[in-house]
């Protein structure tokens, strides 16, 4: 109990820190190792890249209807959550009715969403309102903001991700090894593609803040490959990729608070891909032998 | 007004000449193969190779700072195939944790005490400052801002290449798999695109930013693809499309506000990547053979 009692009093900052990007990285590596299985990972990039404009336009709404001084986080997630779902409809049109590649799809829409981002934040820098500080803390994230009501979003969010994974396993797993069956079998393709589609916004978006734009992509894509090193079996992928999601998490915010005082998404990013590397090592390693 | 353009407008607007016909070019080559996330991955990675470059030279010595980017794109592509053979993991999943995880190092290395020392910012790496460079006088041939002589020098290395070996690079865009049997050494030439990719992204971005980078090597090239077959006229395509959107999108985010009244400076790397973008959703709308409304 002395423990628990000092880690809520003395501690309370960094155990908020803890249990937040703990729940994050566990949703984040739940979801990526169905991107990944399905070979999609790097939606995920032009997807997260496209919540910038949705941030930009979520800023001058709540400035508008003059919530929070123009930071009022429902609507910045809300707006965010519309452009990302708007940039993958995009590389999906683009994939699906022209002759250009999945690739040249996602590059392109990143680029010209993430265009769009940057032009409306540097509006919103030349207006002579609202409270602008922050808003590029969703770049590069900013764990030490975290507070208490972010820890209850991401666990809702995390508890959210879990449930409908587990209830919706089954599809999601004939989605990804073979789709022409499940489409025989008469599994709804399209409502279980967006079910992933949407698991994977929400947790993109509840991620921005706390650990930016680019890191929560490694936080889908890392841990999943990371798991696909030990197993072949998709349940217990699955279950490998949430803990060493977890698992980087924490690691990375210890390293960055304990060690020295280095960027937490930055730490974050880079123990996960220690693990990811220690884990290809051993499987060479147990290869050889085989 | 003369003098202000003469200072301002008239150097970005050649970097921006420079940037978009060489990206345009080289993207061409990596729509065509299907790797155009390549760059992206690049344009990331490149950042604690800058860092390293800028720490060891103590300025931004521009050679050390290729040398030092061209150094991690290459263990970035190397570390790629690593994990794509040894850990049979999907080529878009491995160039992800790779960029991410070299990206995620730039910032570390940037934001620390090491990084504090140099004068090098996050936010100038990433958006780019085309505003900021300025020529004091375009007449004098010894002021003229490094940027446009690396970009200068990069163009010509690249013109050559590509008039020199035409034949090859095309028979191994378009066929690899016979360009090999005819005894043609592809993996040479797709190494040697790969380090002029790298060269010319660090040599943009510099001036530009890492997104507008993205932005003009892919969406011209994507937009040339949509309304043409042939190589050649895919690179003079590509190229006329991308210095017209990279123009016509420097020019606005200049003259646009000013014109409507609004006292207020917007980031021109965002707009040329905005108009890029849309050059390439009016192709895939309008283009006469391939576009939505054609078939």
């Amino acid at each position: 109990m002395d423990i628990i009692s000092s880690l809520l009093t003395e501690h309370y900052n960094a155990t908020i820190v803890f249990f937040a990007t703990a729940l994050l990285g566990l949703s984040a590596g739940l979801i990526g190792c169905f991107l990944v299985l399905r070979k999609q990972a790097l939606i995920s990039d032009a997807v997260t890249h496209a919540t910038l404009p949705g941030i930009g336009i979520g800023f001058l709404l709540s400035l508008h209807f003059g919530l929070n001084d123009g930071k009022y986080l429902p609507l910045l997630l809300l707006c965010s959550a519309i452009t990302a779902y708007l940039g993958a409809a995009a590389v999906q049109f683009i994939t699906n009715k022209t002759r250009l590649s999945p690739d040249t799809a996602i590059a392109s829409v990143m680029s010209f969403f993430y265009g769009l981002g940057l032009l409306l934040l540097s509006i919103i820098q030349n207006i002579d309102a609202g409270n602008k500080a922050g808003l590029n803390s969703f770049l590069l994230g900013q764990v030490s903001g975290l507070r208490i009501d972010n820890l209850i979003l991401l666990g809702a969010v995390s508890l959210f991700v879990v449930c409908a994974v587990v209830m919706n396993f089954k599809n999601l797993r004939l989605l990804c090894f073979d789709k022409n069956y499940a489409n025989l079998l008469g599994l709804k393709v399209k409502t279980t593609e967006n079910i992933l589609l949407f698991l994977m916004i929400l947790v993109i978006c509840t991620g921005l803040k706390t650990v930016g734009l680019i890191m929560i992509i490694a936080l889908l894509i890392i841990p999943a490959i990371t798991a696909r090193l030990w197993t072949e079996r998709s349940e217990l992928m699955a279950a490998l990729a949430a803990f060493f999601g977890a698992l980087s998490c924490i690691g990375g915010v210890y390293l960055s608070s304990a060690l020295y005082d280095l960027p937490t998404g930055s730490t974050i990013v880079l123990f996960a891909f220690a693990l990811f590397a220690v884990s290809l090592v051993i499987r060479i390693i147990r290869g050889a032998d085989a | 007004m003369l003098d202000q353009f003469f200072i301002i407008d008239f150097p970005a607007l050649v970097i921006v000449t420079l940037a978009s016909i060489l990206c345009a070019l080289l993207g061409s080559f990596l729509v065509l193969t299907k790797q155009a996330v390549m760059i992206d991955a690049i344009s990331h990675s490149v950042l604690p190779g800058i860092v390293v470059g800028v720490l060891l030279s103590g300025s931004f010595s521009i050679l050390y700072v290729m040398a030092g980017a061209l150094t991690s794109a290459l263990i970035a592509v190397l570390l790629v195939y690593v994990f794509q053979h040894w850990g049979k993991i999907e080529q878009g999943a491995a160039i992800g944790a790779v960029f991410t995880a070299m990206f995620a190092f730039g910032v570390l290395l940037l934001e620390t005490q090491v990084g504090s020392r140099i004068h090098l910012d996050t936010q100038h790496v990433l958006y780019g400052a085309l505003e900021l460079t300025y020529w004091a006088n375009p007449f004098e041939w010894s002021s003229m801002p490094t940027q446009i002589k690396t970009l200068a020098v990069l163009l010509i290395i690249t013109v050559v290449f590509l008039l020199a070996f035409f034949k090859e690079l095309r028979l191994t865009t378009f066929d690899p798999t016979y360009a090999r049997i005819m005894g043609y050494k592809t993996y040479l030439f797709q190494i040697t695109l790969l380090v002029l990719i790298s060269l010319v992204a660090v040599g943009c971005f510099e001036a530009t930013g890492s997104i507008l980078v993205i932005a003009l090597f892919i969406c011209p090239a994507a937009a040339a693809r949509m309304l043409c077959d042939q190589m050649t006229s895919q690179l003079l395509l590509s190229m006329f499309i991308g210095l017209f959107c990279a123009v016509t999108g420097y020019l606005s985010s200049a003259l646009l506000p000013m014109w409507l009244g609004f006292d207020m400076t917007v980031n021109s790397a965002s707009v040329i990547a905005l108009f890029s973008g849309i050059g390439l959703i009016i192709a895939i709308i309008a283009s006469p053979k391939y576009g939505t409304f054609a078939k």
